[in-house]
């Protein structure tokens, strides 16, 4: 077998968010068997497939004509999945920042209301700027934990970094110190999940679409070949492979912004009432008879159906010697 | 007649003059790069444009009116944070004319996002 197509990424995109399938080729191929065995004994557990959801910017208080409505039919959508996704993940901004006092918290409480009708077993999430970046982090922290952290599923590696709560764009010494020593555990080869909030690329630097210390973030995770990293922050999707990972960026449930390589002013794509979830990720919108919000006519958009070769995606080159 | 320049006493002269610090200014000393003074305050900078010129070195002198505040421009370099209580100094030489956009990149609130400050540079 061609390592290359090892594994298989097949990816819905829902609109509202991203939907991720991480798929060994095990099933019916002895060779891609053994492979996974050997995949296993050198990450330490065997990658058997599962499926991820990305949502992102719900910003839970932002003063927007939908609301929460988009994140709340974002979470009945994901319920409605069968299978569903094993983990789902939060890229940060899950609240709109403010300073009355008590108005953050209840921002918080609410969004974790809307979240926890989520069936998925596990959620985990990292903050925003807008979560984050007035108080160090120390509100989010009290309410959903670390800001950054890493686990294990089903052979990933997953890892949050929080790239917002020292206030300027940046992961930090101090972190990037402790993500040395926790990709020191593994392999080359161990498939690696990186989740945070800004791009941890100059996507547009004028726009704070950035991560200033980026690059010495992914000079850590150069030695790993299979690196994707998930990001929120743009407000609309996006693709790109920066350095031998890719990077794929989730759309907002709240409101877009506009192509940044075509456009000068970040200003906020106007709400259409006629459209009400356009541009929010749903890849198709069908207004209602009603005329309030939208019925979700959800087309499947493969993010990759076909096997890749390569590094793009999930797909990921194996080009571990021993195998 | 020789000009006192060029002459031998004018050396000497000249020489008399440095020496008690009399020489005038671009004779032997360097020039001060010109002064901008930039403020920040929520959600925007004062002034909210400035013009430089291609090769010259400006130092811009930088205070917050309220809380800390960054500005932020890859192209020139510039990379600084704006704290309460302090004037911060940064020295820029553009190299190449155009329109830039710098931006705060110290998240200072709601209006943060759209916190701008224009640099032309012809």
């Amino acid at each position: 077998m061609d390592r290359r197509k090892f594994l298989t990424v097949s990816g819905i995109s829902l609109g509202v968010g991203a939907l991720y399938t991480m798929a060994p080729r095990l099933a019916g191929d002895a060779e891609g068997a053994e492979l996974a065995r050997q995949l296993g004994r050198q990450n330490g557990e065997r990658p058997v497939p599962f499926t991820v959801f990305q949502l992102s910017d719900t910003h839970v208080g932002w003063d927007g004509a939908l609301g929460t409505k988009a994140f709340e039919r974002a979470v009945e959508v994901v319920n409605g999945l069968t299978p569903g996704p094993d983990l789902v993940l939060f890229t940060g901004d899950l609240t709109h920042d403010t300073e009355a006092p008590g108005e953050h918290a209840a921002r918080m409480k609410r969004f974790q209301e809307i979240a926890g009708r989520l069936k998925a077993p596990k959620v985990y999430h990292v903050p925003g700027e807008h979560d984050a970046g007035l108080d160090g982090g120390e509100l989010y922290r009290s309410v959903f934990g670390p800001t950054f952290y890493s686990f294990d599923h089903k052979g990933f590696h997953f890892i949050a970094l929080d790239n917002v709560s020292r206030a300027k764009p940046e992961v930090g010494a101090e972190q990037r110190a402790w993500l040395a020593r926790d990709l020191a555990r593994f392999p080359g080869t161990a498939p690696i999940v990186v989740f945070t909030h800004r791009p941890l690329f100059d996507l547009r630097p004028d726009w704070e679409w950035f991560t200033s210390d980026g690059d010495d973030v992914m000079n850590l995770l150069a030695p790993y070949q299979n690196v994707t990293v998930l990001y929120g922050h743009i407000h609309r999707e996006h693709h790109q492979m920066a350095g031998h990972a890719a990077h794929y960026a989730a759309r907002s449930l709240c409101f877009a912004f506009p192509d940044p390589q075509n456009t000068a002013d970040k200003k906020a794509i106007p709400f259409d009432k006629a459209e009400p979830f356009k541009n929010l990720g749903i890849r198709q919108v069908q207004a209602s008879a009603a005329g309030k919000g939208a019925t979700l006519s959800v087309s499947e958009v493969s993010l990759d159906a076909r096997e890749l070769s390569g590094t793009e995606g999930f797909n990921q080159l194996l080009k571990s010697p021993a195998l | 007649m020789r000009s006192l320049a060029t002459s031998g006493m004018g050396a000497a002269l000249l020489a008399l003059a440095t020496g008690f610090g009399l020489a005038g200014s671009g004779v032997g000393a360097a020039e001060e790069p010109r002064v901008i003074a930039v403020s920040a305050k929520r959600f925007e900078f004062s002034p909210k444009e400035i013009t430089l010129k291609v090769g010259e070195t400006v130092k811009l002198q930088l205070t917050t009116e309220d809380v800390t505040h960054g500005l932020f421009l890859k192209p020139l370099g510039i990379d600084e944070e704006i704290v309460p209580g302090k004037t911060t100094e940064v020295i820029v030489t553009p190299k190449a004319a155009g329109r830039y956009t710098t931006i705060c990149d110290h998240f200072c609130g709601a209006g943060h996002g759209g916190m701008k400050m224009t640099i032309v540079v012809e």
